[in-house]
């Protein structure tokens, strides 16, 4: 029964783990760049409308409908950067707008378009065969769709970028010390539109993914606040990948865990159930910060414009 | 032999004021050649151009030997003329390897990595550099950091190196090294120009000396057949009164601090046991290599770091530590901090309120629910006018936008607008040229002759020595030495570094 009830619940975390991971990822590249982006359940939203879109106008391709995903988040990440790279309006505030603007559009093309509401296929395991029917091992590890088993490697292409080549040297040059790497001949305008359009185009992943692999169906506002979580995984994890990886991971099983309490009978008044994210995300914040003193990689420039002779 | 940097009538304006009017300038392989000038004489200006960060609008430019057009920073750095700017461009959370590769830009990590390493270790042996290539440049000191610029511009292929203002935020022995840096770059036949406003530093160090007056390079000579004084006419135009003039009537003890002790931003204790007297109508001067408690004991007696121990007490008000900031401007402490823009001015706001910032709790600029803005204004202009604060087009006018001098002159204007009973002076002529530092030091020497106690903390040991009637020597965070003056500067130089 217990053992039952532990296999269950782990071979979930991973789809669960997932959405999170990337959102952070995502945000964790943009924010090495020197921007902060509140606007992560923005893009969010609209990388999930796109998904469902993609598969509801095009036939049920999960392959393409990602794609769609992650594309729009790029795209509505360029507005993001007009404003704030270009313009240099107030990051929080621009942050802010771009969410409730993807709250409104994303609810109004669902509606419009008649996408509400009308389930699809998705994303399907992949089958290893035996592996698959092992137990325990086999539900925990074999049995979950292909971009379960592309995060780890896609973590690791981002790591490897950010932190061993001179694209990721000058993304983080930009983030960190705007004014040397102008003086390096680094263009901060152009790393900056890069590296949010990269980093929105992975949170828009996420919320593909949530539309396409998990829910299987558009909801307005679905993403529930999971843009939010991966900002503050962002901060959990002090600007390192694995440690956002390893976070993810955490509020994937709690958010697993929830439905399985629930489902065993335990008596848990449901609003407080619901709300176990939001504080799990509040406590792990102090822990952040009450543990000072080992090395935060928080870039020095975030939520900085840059403006040469600036005074 | 062919000069490596030759630069003939070159001339610079913006929106018509002339930065430059047919300045000339020629650098030789193997010298250090010092650029000698005020602040605004057009000596930055002038490399600025060598280095392609301006386009000069007249004049020629000729590298070893062939004219050239410098269109761009990316062009000097390819005939070999580098800069150690006097703001350093790092990263700070980056290693100096790191930083050295972002400026490098080479097509692979890696590979980039390693070759850069390489050179580096080569220059840093070559130079006797010893430096820490793996920590981040952030927790390195300040010296430490300009060896990083100077890696950075060296491993670029640089064999013409200006240094701005390198030891304008060094300490004595740690500029005193720079300045060997200097010495062993132009004997690998580098050459090395060292803009400065320091007329020791040039008689001491360099080969030439050329100096700039109002954009124009009015003479080229050897500094040992110039005497300081002559030296210091070229640079003023008219000589500049460096006398000492000492105190006339100094008075009874008026401050006393008393077994002072503190700790540093990071809970170390730098200051131990500081007990210092100063008597009204006197200045004291505190001598010392920088990091020795000075900062602390300045912070303590503005009232923004609380001491562990130890008491100050003002002759007739009591123990200034249990004293508000506020409680004890009101009894008269005037405070002209080492850092200008953190702790004296706030840059986004206007001159004006900067200047009224320190009198608006006495009700001279209306009641706690009015501000009288005429009023505030019409004192500004005043003072403005008072203490001579130029470039203050309107009291509107942003602080920040002031030169170092000039928003020092205002700091003294706000400091001075009552007459204060004591006065702390922190690095009070840090970046300020001959002629503003002179007018500080004559508005501290005023407010000494009108009775007050002036503390006056520097690490500039000639500066400390030319304004101090009494001199004390600041080690490891207690007084270790004092001097009456006129005091041999080797005596209190010994004190300083013996005890380090």
């Amino acid at each position: 029964m217990l053992i039952d009830f532990l296999v269950n619940w782990l071979a979930a975390v991973p789809e669960f783990a997932v959405p999170f991971a990337l959102a952070a990822l995502g945000l964790l590249v943009i924010e090495k760049a020197g921007v902060l982006s509140l606007g992560a359940e923005g893009f969010m939203l609209v990388g999930a409308l796109a998904g469902i879109g993609a598969i509801l106008g095009l036939g049920d391709h999960p392959a393409i409908a990602l794609a769609a995903a992650a594309a729009a988040g790029a795209a509505l990440s360029l507005l993001f950067s007009l404003l704030v790279v270009t313009l240099r309006v107030n990051q929080v505030i621009a942050g802010l707008g771009l969410v409730f603007l993807a709250q409104g559009l994303t609810g109004l093309v669902g509606t419009t378009q008649g996408w509400v509401n009308r389930p699809i296929g998705g994303l399907s395991a992949l089958s290893f065969g035996p592996l698959s029917e092992l137990p325990v091992v086999g539900p925990i590890l074999f049995r979950h769709d292909a971009v379960v088993y592309l995060t780890v490697p896609v973590f690791a292409l981002a790591a490897w970028i950010l932190g061993r080549s001179m694209v990721g040297l000058r993304l983080r040059a930009v983030g960190d010390g705007p004014d040397a790497a102008d003086a390096a001949g680094v263009s901060i305008g152009l790393m900056r539109f890069g590296a949010t359009a990269a980093g929105a185009a992975l949170v828009g992943l996420a919320g593909g993914y949530l539309s396409v692999g998990i829910a299987r169906i558009w909801i307005e506002g679905m993403s529930g606040g999971r843009g939010w979580i991966a900002i503050a995984l962002v901060i959990f994890a002090r600007w390192q990948p694995w440690r956002a990886l390893a976070g993810a991971v955490l509020f994937g099983a709690i958010e697993a865990l929830i439905p399985r309490v629930a489902a065993a009978g335990i008596q848990v008044p449901q609003y407080f159930v619901g709300m176990i994210p939001y504080l799990a995300t509040l406590g792990v914040m102090i822990w952040t910060c009450t543990r000072s003193g080992s090395r935060s990689l928080e870039p020095r420039a975030l939520g900085l414009a840059h403006a040469r002779e600036d005074r | 032999m062919r000069a490596a940097l030759d630069m003939t009538a070159v001339s610079k304006a913006f929106d018509g004021f002339r930065a430059l009017s047919e300045a000339s300038f020629a650098a030789y392989p193997g010298e250090v050649h010092a650029l000698l000038g005020e602040n605004g004489a057009g000596k930055s200006t002038l490399m600025n151009v060598a280095v392609g960060l301006y386009r000069p609008d007249a004049g020629q430019i000729r590298v070893h030997g062939t004219e050239v057009v410098i269109d761009g920073p990316r062009t000097a750095k390819r005939l070999g003329i580098g800069m150690v700017h006097q703001h350093y461009k790092l990263v700070k959370a980056f290693t100096a390897l790191e930083n050295i590769l972002l400026s490098q830009g080479p097509p692979s990590y890696g590979a980039g990595l390693r070759a850069v390493e390489e050179a580096v270790r080569r220059h840093c042996e070559a130079l006797g550099f010893a430096l820490d290539l793996d920590r981040p440049v952030g927790l390195l000191s300040v010296a430490e950091q300009q060896r990083v610029e100077i890696l950075k511009v060296l491993v670029e292929g640089a064999r013409i190196l200006v240094l701005d203002e390198p030891t304008a935020v060094l300490t004595d022995r740690e500029a005193e090294q720079m300045l060997l840096t200097m010495r062993r770059l132009a004997e690998e036949g580098c050459a090395v120009v060292l803009v400065t406003h320091k007329l020791g530093e040039v008689k001491r160090h360099a080969d030439r000396v050329t100096v700039m007056r109002g954009g124009r390079t009015v003479a080229s000579a050897d500094p040992d057949a110039l005497s300081l004084p002559e030296l210091t006419a070229l640079v003023v135009g008219a000589s500049v009164e460096r006398e000492r003039m000492p105190a006339k009537r100094i008075g009874d003890p008026l401050l006393r601090i008393a077994a002072l002790a503190g700790t540093r931003a990071d809970g170390l204790q730098v200051l131990s046991d500081a007990t210092i007297v100063v008597r009204a109508g006197e200045i004291y001067g505190i001598a010392g290599v920088g990091g020795n408690g000075q900062t602390e004991l300045a912070e303590i007696l503005m009232g923004v770091r609380a001491p562990c121990a130890g008491s100050i007490e003002l002759d007739g008000a009591g123990d200034l530590c249990r004293m508000t900031t506020r409680a004890r401007r009101g009894l008269g402490l005037a405070a002209i901090p080492a850092d200008r823009s953190a702790y004296a001015l706030a840059g986004g706001l206007s001159v004006a309120e900067n200047y009224a910032a320190g009198a608006v709790l006495s009700g001279r600029f209306g009641s706690w629910f009015r501000l009288d803005r005429r009023a505030v204004r019409a004192a500004t202009a005043e003072a403005v006018r008072a203490f001579d604060v130029q470039g203050v087009r309107a009291p509107r006018q942003k602080a920040s936008l002031l030169s170092g001098g000039n928003a020092q002159k205002l700091v003294v204007a706000r400091e001075f607008a009552d007459p204060p009973r004591v006065v702390l002076a922190h690095s009070p002529s840090r970046g300020l040229d001959v002629r503003a530092s002179g007018a500080v030091h004559q508005r501290l020497r005023a407010a000494r002759d009108a009775g007050a106690a002036i503390l006056l903390i520097s690490e500039d040991l000639d500066e400390v020595l030319l304004l101090s009637d009494r001199v004390g020597v600041m080690s490891r965070g207690r007084i270790v030495a004092e001097f009456d003056t006129p005091a041999d500067r080797n005596a209190v130089g010994a004190a300083m570094v013996h005890h380090v």
